[in-house]
Parts: structure tokens; sequence; C-alpha cells
């Protein structure tokens, strides 16, 4: 039985550049340079273990952004993925979440799928909700915030870390899965993955393709508005000492100042 | 004033602290109703109550402890729908957040997650949010739909406004969704007895230069003098030295405490994500030119093993 995974990746602004806003108070994709989100890569890790895993499986890896973010494609590909679509339209700029997940959902049920695996959040957005929403879209089971995700027998199996408790999931494929940075290491794209990605397949598709009114999407479409942006003031610089023997109690008369102690 | 639906975080009835935290922002846009799923409802209603709560709306049923999110989000749906609240708030927690997104599409409404700080405004609630490694403040609001706004843990201090609470029992009719996935078994997390990371007033934290598991009882003696909770970098967490659970930054916990000690911990741009907005930072780092002392208001360049030992002496003398 073969099984189709699509990898939904994000091309995100660098965290350690300076990232600001544009204008419009979207992220400024211009001002630093883009990445596949590190978080992704975990996602596309664990696909090709599933691949090496079980027979006859195709790995597609997807995402929604400007002409930039055919680089995270060509990073996925050069990991081991199969093939990659981009969804890229003019009308997307400023999109929020939830035509984020329309248009990704749309995106999913046109390449075919049995398993979507996504990263535990982006490194700009941060939200950690886009896998629960596709899930939603395409009514079949959310398998989220895996540390362990394994594939047998037409289910997705996995351990769910949660702050008061640590599940074990398991649900019927089609499914929705995401993982997090504890579900291991990702491989490094070899030389050979690099090469061979040149030549594998990127779709090309815009909101015409998927049948989306550029309405519903974009800053105009979005549901939530930005109205307000501001750079958090540095924190004035404090005192720092250099331990002479005597630092731990210069730092226990310091916490005593603050009441703290 | 409208009715502000407040999703409470608990276990067995027992209320977490974020969700008097929610019923304390409530009472700023709305009057508050609680929602409360799985068992406990009667022994929560005197804390809900105490915190401004005049109803709570219960449902508890198998569905809630045997399959993920899906059935917290159908109870949650069908009270939105009989209630028509002006907004509807959850924890920040992992799995909140999921609920609040699918509550939201089905709502047809716009989503806001990890507000900081939440206040009335013209055109609705105006949430805050702490964005970009808390290098930038947002301030955003849900444009359609009833606002559904996810609130981080200490964004407010609880401010009791005692009413009596009366326990509303709700029947939930669950959709066909709601056991795709099963919940096939549970730990639940062992008690350290200290405070929770999130909650904590102070938090002591370890990096890659407490170096070695057996070395974080350094951490843990002065955390424990300062009632703290015990935090971790990623470095120290990947080493195996101490639990995810207690991982500060963007991928773990963010804290937002009175004040935050971290030792042997560079200051990375993804731990400073999780920390950036602590009231009071101190660092103990042996590198003077490690970027954390670019956020300190008090910092010691030295060993954290002769400096830290020392400072839990003091303490421990000072409180004696
Ligand atoms: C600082 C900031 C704050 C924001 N706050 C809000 C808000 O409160 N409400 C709101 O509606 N929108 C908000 N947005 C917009 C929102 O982040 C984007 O619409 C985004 O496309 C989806 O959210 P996320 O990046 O947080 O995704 P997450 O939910 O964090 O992403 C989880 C996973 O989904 C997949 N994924 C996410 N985006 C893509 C993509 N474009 N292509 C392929 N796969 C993807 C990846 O696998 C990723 O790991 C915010 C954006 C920024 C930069
Ligand atoms: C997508 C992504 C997400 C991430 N999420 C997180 C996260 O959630 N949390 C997180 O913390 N990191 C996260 N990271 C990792 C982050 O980039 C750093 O690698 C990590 O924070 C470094 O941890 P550290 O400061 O303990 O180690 P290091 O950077 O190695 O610093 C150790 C410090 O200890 C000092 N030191 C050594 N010995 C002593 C001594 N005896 N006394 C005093 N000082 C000493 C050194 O001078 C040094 O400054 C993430 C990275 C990525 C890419």
């Amino acid at each position: 039985m073969s099984l189709r995974i699509v990898v939904c990746v994000k091309y995100v602004p660098d965290a350690t550049g300076d990232r600001h806003f544009a204008e419009d108070h979207t992220t400024d994709r211009d001002a630093v340079d883009g990445l596949l989100s590190e978080l992704d890569e975990y996602a596309v890790e664990q696909a090709l273990q599933i691949k090496e895993a079980n027979d006859d499986v195709e790995i597609t890896v997807l995402t929604m952004g400007g002409d930039d973010a055919k680089d995270a494609l060509r990073k996925a590909l050069s990991m081991g993925a199969d093939k990659a679509a981009h969804v890229n339209d003019e009308a997307l700029h400023g999109t929020d979440v939830m035509g984020t997940s329309l248009v990704l959902a749309k995106a999913v049920e046109q390449i075919g799928y049995d398993l979507v695996l996504c990263g535990m959040s982006s490194t700009d957005g941060v939200m950690g909700v886009l896998p629960a929403l596709l899930a939603e879209r395409l009514g079949v089971p959310q398998v989220t915030l895996l540390s362990e995700v394994s594939v047998a027998d037409g289910t997705v199996n996995g351990r769910r870390d949660g702050d008061t408790a640590s599940q074990r999931l398991s649900a019927a494929l089609p499914a929705v899965a995401s993982v997090t940075d504890q579900s291991g290491e990702a491989r490094y794209p070899s030389f050979k993955g690099i090469m061979a990605a040149k030549k594998k397949p990127v779709l090309a598709l815009d909101l015409s393709d998927l049948g989306i009114d550029p309405a519903d999407v974009g800053l105009a479409g979005a549901w939530s508005a930005v109205d307000e942006v501001a750079e958090r003031p540095a924190r004035t610089a404090g005192t720092v000492v250099k331990d002479e023997g005597e630092g731990g109690r210069q730092l226990a008369a310091f916490l005593a100042e603050r009441r703290f102690v | 004033m409208g009715e502000v639906l407040v999703l409470v975080d608990h276990v067995d009835g027992a209320v977490r602290k974020p969700t008097l935290e929610l019923l304390t922002l409530a009472r700023r846009i709305g009057e508050p109703v609680a929602v409360h799923l799985g068992p406990g409802a009667d022994t929560a209603a005197a804390t809900l109550g105490e915190y401004g709560a005049s109803t709570v709306h219960a449902a508890d049923a198998p569905e809630f402890a045997d399959y993920l999110v899906v059935p917290q989000v159908d109870a949650l749906e069908q009270v939105a729908k009989a209630v028509n609240p002006v907004a509807v708030l959850l924890p920040s927690s992992g799995e909140a957040k999921e609920v609040a997104a699918r509550l939201a599409l089905r709502l047809g409404s716009g989503l806001i997650t990890d507000a900081v700080d939440l206040e009335a405004g013209a055109e609705g609630p105006v949430a805050t949010q702490s964005v970009f490694a808390a290098g930038f403040t947002v301030r955003s609001r849900v444009s359609r739909g009833t606002p559904v706004i996810t609130v981080k843990p200490n964004s407010a201090t609880p401010e009791p406004a005692p009413v009596s609470a009366t326990v509303q029992p709700l029947k939930v009719l669950f959709g066909s969704a709601a056991t795709g996935t099963k919940i096939v078994s549970r730990t639940p997390r062992e008690d350290t007895g200290r405070p929770e990371l999130t909650e904590a007033a102070i938090v002591v934290s370890g990096g890659r230069g407490v170096n070695g598991a057996e070395n974080f009882a350094v951490i843990e003696a002065l955390a424990d003098e300062l009632g703290a909770a015990v935090g971790a970098s990623r470095a120290a967490v990947d080493a195996g030295w101490y639990p995810h659970t207690n991982q500060v930054g963007q991928t773990g916990k963010t804290v937002s405490p009175q004040l935050y000690i971290a030792a042997g911990i560079s200051g990375a741009i993804q731990h400073r994500a999780g920390m950036q907005t602590s009231k009071t930072i101190v660092a103990v780092n042996k590198d003077a030119e490690a970027p954390i002392f670019d956020l300190v208001d008090y910092g010691v360049v030295g060993d954290l093993f002769q400096v830290l030992p020392q400072l839990t002496d003091e303490v421990k003398a000072r409180k004696g």
C-alpha cells in the first residue's frame, strides 16, 4: 500500500537577524535573509524516517510564500523529499492564520495525501495552531505536538508531552500530524542530495489553481488586524561585577535591595 | 456588558492559576462565564466564583479524557452558540491554543494567540502580543466574528471579585470528529514539589555551563532557598541534564517572573524569547562578553560553582 506524505514547510526570516515589520504591519521579509524554518526540518526528518521504515512512500514538500520561499523547498528536497509544491500569489500578502490554513488545506487536497506532517510552530508567527486548523478543515484527525511518531498499518501513533501529562496517541490515516524539536535531529543535506534536488519537480500553484477567491485571503481578507507595532525599548543597562570572591554576597545584597530576600 | 467565556484549566477540579488571570482580564471586557470540562466542576466553582464567574457551564464525559482536543471544541462551540459571548478566552498552552484555533474556525472568527495583556477597545478587545523573541510589542484585535484569544501565563495579577457561582450542567452532543484521535495512555508528570515554571515568581535556570546532570543540584539548592522554579536552556535539556518540561525559550516555556536568574547560559535569541519579559534579570556567567549580560539588571562575571553556593548560603543567612 502506498503512503503519500505532504510536509508543510515555511520560509521564515532568520531569527538571529534583525527582524522588523513593514509599513503595513506585516513581517518585513526583505530586511533579513530567509530560510527553511528550523522547526520544519524536524517534520521533513520524520517524513524521511517514515519513508525509510515503510515501502512505497512518496514525500511532497509544500510551502505557501513568495518567490524566495523556493529556497525552503530546495533545502527540503536536498534532504531527501521527492517533490515539491509552491503556492505563490500576489494576493496572499498579509494573510492571517485562518487564510493560510484555507490555502494549505486546498493545496494538500489537490496534491493528494494520507499523512500531512507539520512543524510544532513557525519561528516567526509562532502560533503553533496551523496543524490543528488543517485537521479541522480537512475533516481528519489531528495527532499533534509529537516528540515521537510512527506509521504502521494505516494508523499514525505518537507521544505527546503536555504540561501535566505525557500521552500516547493513535489515529487512523488520513491524518494531520506535527512534530516537536524533541523528535530527533534533522539530517544535513548530502552533496548527492543537493545535486539530486535540482532535478526534482516543483509544482507551481496560484489561487485560481486552488479555486480560492482572492477576497478570502491577504491583508483585507484577514479575520484579525494589527493596529500598532512598537520596538521594545532596550533594557536599561544594569550593573555587572566581576567575581573577586564576593560575587555571591554582592548578588545577595542586590536581591535584598530589590526585596527578593 | 456581554459575557466572556473562559475555558477553565484544571486538574480534576483544582483550578490552575492562569485561569484566575483569565477571569481577571475577562472582567475588563465583559462578564466572565466559566466553561469547565471534565470532573470536579463543583470543587472548581467556589474558586471560579471567588474570581468573578457567576456561571460555570460544566460538562463531564469520558470523551474529554479519552480523545484529543476535539471534544473540548465541540463543548465550547455549543456554549458559544447558546450564549453568544463578546469574546472567548483560553490559556496559551499547546493544547488550549489548538482548541482555540478550531473553535475560532467553526465560529467564523479571527484568532489571536499568546496575548500578554488585554483591554476593552472601541472595536472590541485589544490584545497585546510580545513578538519576534520579545523584541516587539504588537497591539491587535479580531476583526471578524467573536474574538477568540489565548493569553500567556503571568499576564495579569489575579484579583478576587467574589460572586456566588451557579453550576449549569451541560450535555455535549459530540460530532463524529470528536473520537478521531485516541489518547491510548497517559503518564502524569512527577510532582517536584517546586512551583510551576510558568507561574513562579522566581525562576533559577541553568545552561550548558552547569556541565552535568548531577551539577544541577547547585541550581536546585538556590531555587529551593528562594522558593523558585527551576528552568534550563535547550543545551542543558538536549544534553539530558534536565527534563524538557523545564526548558525555557522558544520551543520550551515562556516565563515572565518577577526575578529570573540565568546561570551558565549565554543568552541566545531563542532562549531570550522565553524570558526577556521577566521583571528583574540576573546572570552569572564566566564570559564577560556573553549576550545575556545585555539584558541584566545585575550580572556577575564568574564561575557559577563559586558564585551560586555563596549566594545560596547568604540568602539562607539573611532569612535566618
Ligand atoms: C509576529 C506575528 C504574529 C502573528 N499573530 C497572528 C495572530 O495572532 N493571528 C493570526 O491569525 N495571524 C497571526 N500572524 C500571521 C500568521 O503567523 C501567518 O498567517 C502564518 O502563515 C500562520 O501562522 P504561523 O506562522 O504562526 O504558523 P504555526 O501555526 O506556528 O505553524 C505550524 C506549522 O504549520 C506549517 N506552516 C505554517 N505556515 C506555513 C506556510 N506558509 N507554508 C507551509 N507551511 C506552513 C509549518 O509546518 C509550521 O511548522 C502573525 C504573524 C507574525 C509574524
Ligand atoms: C529553532 C530553535 C529553537 C530553539 N529553542 C530554544 C529554547 O527554547 N531554549 C533555549 O534555551 N535554546 C533554544 N535554542 C538553542 C539556542 O540557540 C542556544 O543554542 C541555547 O540556548 C544555548 O544554551 P546555553 O546558553 O546553555 O549554552 P551555550 O550557548 O553553550 O552557553 C553556555 C554559557 O555558559 C557559560 N559557562 C560555562 N561554564 C561556566 C561556569 N562554570 N560558570 C559560569 N558560566 C559558565 C559560558 O561562558 C557560556 O556563555 C533553539 C535553537 C533553535 C535553532
